[in-house]
């Protein structure tokens, strides 16, 4: 990939996973993606940054299938499917996962129950036997070792009296076992220490593979240390304003957002 | 999310609505002295079971329904209320299951209690009520092994009458309101518990109600008794048939827990709670009370109230001795146009008592759900505890819930908690699940279950797995 300043310059090629071609979005009223082009091809990691209001969660929100946005225009789409007529539940089932900047509490409801109904919907939806209780905790169990996690953890209410950091190994840990095709991960570096952001980082490297792909958005370049991206995007304005590889996050962390979201204005 | 396919989801019809074919022998409608006089004398009462009947009917005639509770319908016709009915078998008495008529026993497949097959399995015993008289009892010589009577309340008139008249109306007297006095006139049958001293009730007690003649209110009347240091868990699980006209069912329950002696009540109500336009339904006046007379006494009541039109419910914990419990969890789910009026008192008048009351109200569709509670400590409740957490969960825009606590301390050693709170099942909770490949209906389920989680572990097991469904069924599609 070459690092010319076009926006939504990817691999584009027709076996790309994901394929997003020129989509406007709104949200009450208000053009926030103007025109978002972006091709992830399997195997590839992909970095979205931005500054704040660029339009970098709305992006991965829209793509999952949130309500409230209103597709003006544009496509997408995941394998060749039209991601965009999906139900948030079947892109999820078809190997979709976002990784939520602000997990949401749901009080009562046991970890691990939530999870092993998301592990067993995905492999109803691909016609495989579903994973009974001591199956599922055989999984799940190397994984939480992976995010240094206790196994109590498993017993909680989802996300419930979680601390920022907790939240987000969470996040991580349901992504090692729901392994999804593309991964989409909203913030995840936001609001953890250094030591939490080195197991999840880890978390997300044993996830490369051939076969996947990794979309993180992020405001700063420090979990691409990490982490370490094939391509970088800025997204500034509603658009892809630059595209290259590492070394434009290691730019923008020298120099700031500013000068992009000039030129992207002009 | 597209949230559109969220309202069609609810409505799916109820399940249990049915009506079984079979001749009853109902009196004609209206209450006066002869209709008292011809329950008792059916039953073969002792007198001072009539004279008690009079005395309340005499009450009655004096009282005025009351108003007070946050519910609205149409005005009860007391007088358009057959008082008796019975199976028409019931003269005979079946002696044994093959005594009963098949279509009686079917309705109970339908139902799913099959008593033989599912006492026999789930060890459960079960009276059935069908309408007033009780049909069936099942278990009796394992309980009478161990020296409990588990019986008809109608039963328990003939054979224990001096238990009967020593405890009946104890907790709950003739004059105590407009719909309990009206009970101790009129009521037909019911279940009577008596576990002796430090007796361990070796299985869970179960009564299926159901409500199967048009036009017939029902008046069951239901007394247990743990006397010192027994413990007993009882179940009472409802149904009715799908039927277009208003019912009115006003039950008494009674507990008496007497020194160290424990009783958990657990109740899973689904009556017909009226069609997506609020037609129909059952209208629900139920007076549940327990006393701690004793002292480490402990009595439980655990609801889940998915059903009737009406719910006008407080069961309520007398705790009188020393160091005695009284615990209150309650889920109360109201859907399209029910309305729910339900809570708890706990009367403190013991010292070092404790209470604790955890009341979770889901309203969907148009529902109301209030939660009334009252806790008293009065002046010799030394160093009494109560914590009370009462949340509510909205589902959709036309819901209601609303809270009237009622707290009156006279003992400044006694402290009171109050927690609440409302929320809905936020578009965030729902994503979340969605996002994860779980289904709508099935991410609702799990977001409700969890808001009663503290009410549903109180549950005995299988109980807890029938109340999880129950509230599935209610609230199909229920978010909006």
């Amino acid at each position: 990939m070459s690092t010319d300043t076009h926006p939504g310059a990817g691999t584009a090629a027709p076996s790309a996973l994901l394929d997003i071609r020129d989509l406007h979005v709104k949200v009450a009223g208000q053009e926030v993606l103007r025109g978002v082009s972006l091709a992830v091809g399997a195997g590839e990691v992909h970095a979205i940054m931005g500054p704040n209001g660029s339009g970098k969660s709305t992006l991965a929100h829209v793509l999952a299938g949130r309500p409230g946005y209103e597709i003006v225009s544009g496509t997408a789409s995941f394998e060749g499917r039209d991601l965009l007529a999906l139900t948030p539940e079947q892109r999820a089932r078809a190997g979709l996962f976002l990784g939520f900047q602000y997990p949401v509490e749901i009080p009562g409801v046991n970890n691990a129950y939530l999870l092993k109904a998301a592990v067993n919907a995905a492999r109803r939806e691909r016609g495989v036997a579903e994973l009974d209780a001591f199956e599922f905790l055989a999984v799940v169990r190397a994984k939480i070792k992976l995010m240094q996690i206790d196994e109590s953890f498993l017993s909680r209410g989802v996300n419930e009296g979680f601390s920022g950091g907790e939240k987000k190994r969470n996040e991580i840990l349901q992504m090692l076992v729901l392994e999804p095709k593309l991964a989409l991960l909203d913030e995840t570096d936001s609001g953890l220490d250094i030591d939490a952001l080195k197991v999840v980082a880890h978390g997300i490297n044993t996830m490369r593979a051939a076969e996947r792909a990794i979309v993180l958005v992020t405001h700063y370049q420090r979990m691409l240390d990490y982490v370490v991206p094939d391509y970088v995007h800025v997204l500034a304005r509603g658009r892809i304003a630059r595209s290259g590889d590492r070394t434009l996050a290691l730019e923008l962390e020298k120099r700031g957002y500013d000068w992009i979201s000039e030129q992207a204005a002009a | 999310m597209s949230t559109p396919d969220i309202d069609a989801l609810v409505n799916r019809s109820y399940r249990h609505g049915f009506i079984t074919d079979i001749e009853s022998d109902t009196v004609a409608p209206g209450l006066d002295e002869s209709v008292v006089r011809l329950i008792s004398r059916k039953k073969g009462e002792p007198q001072f079971l009539l004279d008690w009947r009079l005395r309340a009917l005499r009450h009655w005639q004096g009282m005025r329904e009351p108003h007070w509770a946050h519910l609205r319908y149409q005005p009860i016709d007391y007088g358009a209320i057959s008082y008796y009915s019975a199976p028409k078998q019931a003269k005979d008495g079946p002696k044994s299951l093959a005594d009963v008529d098949p279509k009686l026993l079917a309705t109970y497949e339908k139902l799913g209690v099959p008593l033989h097959e599912r006492a026999r399995l789930a060890g459960v015993a079960v009276d059935a009520v069908f309408d007033s008289v009780s049909v069936a009892t099942t278990f009796k010589e394992r309980l009478s092994a161990a020296g409990v009577i588990f019986c008809p309340f109608s039963e328990a008139v003939q054979k224990h009458p001096a238990l009967l008249e020593r405890y009946l109306g104890s907790v709950v007297p003739y004059t105590d309101n407009f719909y309990a006095t009206l009970n101790s006139a009129v009521f037909t049958d019911g279940s009577f518990v008596y576990v002796p001293p430090g007796v361990r009730c070796p299985m869970e007690l179960s009564t299926y109600f159901r409500i199967n003649a048009a036009n017939t209110g029902q008046f069951e009347r239901t007394l247990i008794i743990a006397d010192k240091g027994a413990y007993v868990s009882y179940l009472e699980g409802c149904t009715a048939p799908m039927r277009d006209e208003n019912q009115l069912h006003a039950a008494v329950v009674e507990l008496v827990a007497l020194d160290d002696a424990q009783i958990k009540y657990s109740t899973v109500q689904n009556w017909y709670p009226g069609d997506e336009n609020g037609r129909g339904g059952i209208y629900n006046f139920v007076t549940k009370r327990g006393e701690c007379r004793g002292r480490n006494a402990r009595i439980s009541w655990t609801q889940v109230e998915t059903g009737s039109a009406i719910t006008w419910k407080y069961p309520s914990c007398i705790l009188r001795g020393e160091n005695s419990v009284g615990e209150f969890y309650s889920v109360a789910t109201v859907n399209n146009y029910q309305q729910a009026d339900t809570g708890t008192k706990m009367v403190h008048i013991g010292a070092n008592t404790r209470s604790t009351i955890v009341s979770k109200g889901i309203s969907a569709g148009h529902g109301q759900n209030a939660y009334r509670g009252l806790v008293k400590m009065l002046p010799s409740a030394t160093g009494a505890r109560n914590f009370t957490q009462c949340d509510s969960l909205l589902m959709g825009k036309n819901s209601g819930a609303h809270t009237f606590p009622y707290i009156e301390v006279r003992n400044p050693t006694a402290t009171v908690e109050h927690e609440a709170s409302t929320s809905r099942i936020s578009e965030e909770q729902l994503f979340y699940c969605l996002q994860r490949g779980i289904g709508t209906e099935d991410a609702v389920n799990m977001i409700v279950s969890g808001f009663c989680r503290t009410v549903f572990k109180e549950l005995p097991m299988e109980f807890a797995v029938e109340a999880q469904n129950l509230l599935a069924v209610s609230l199909e599609g229920a978010v909006g």
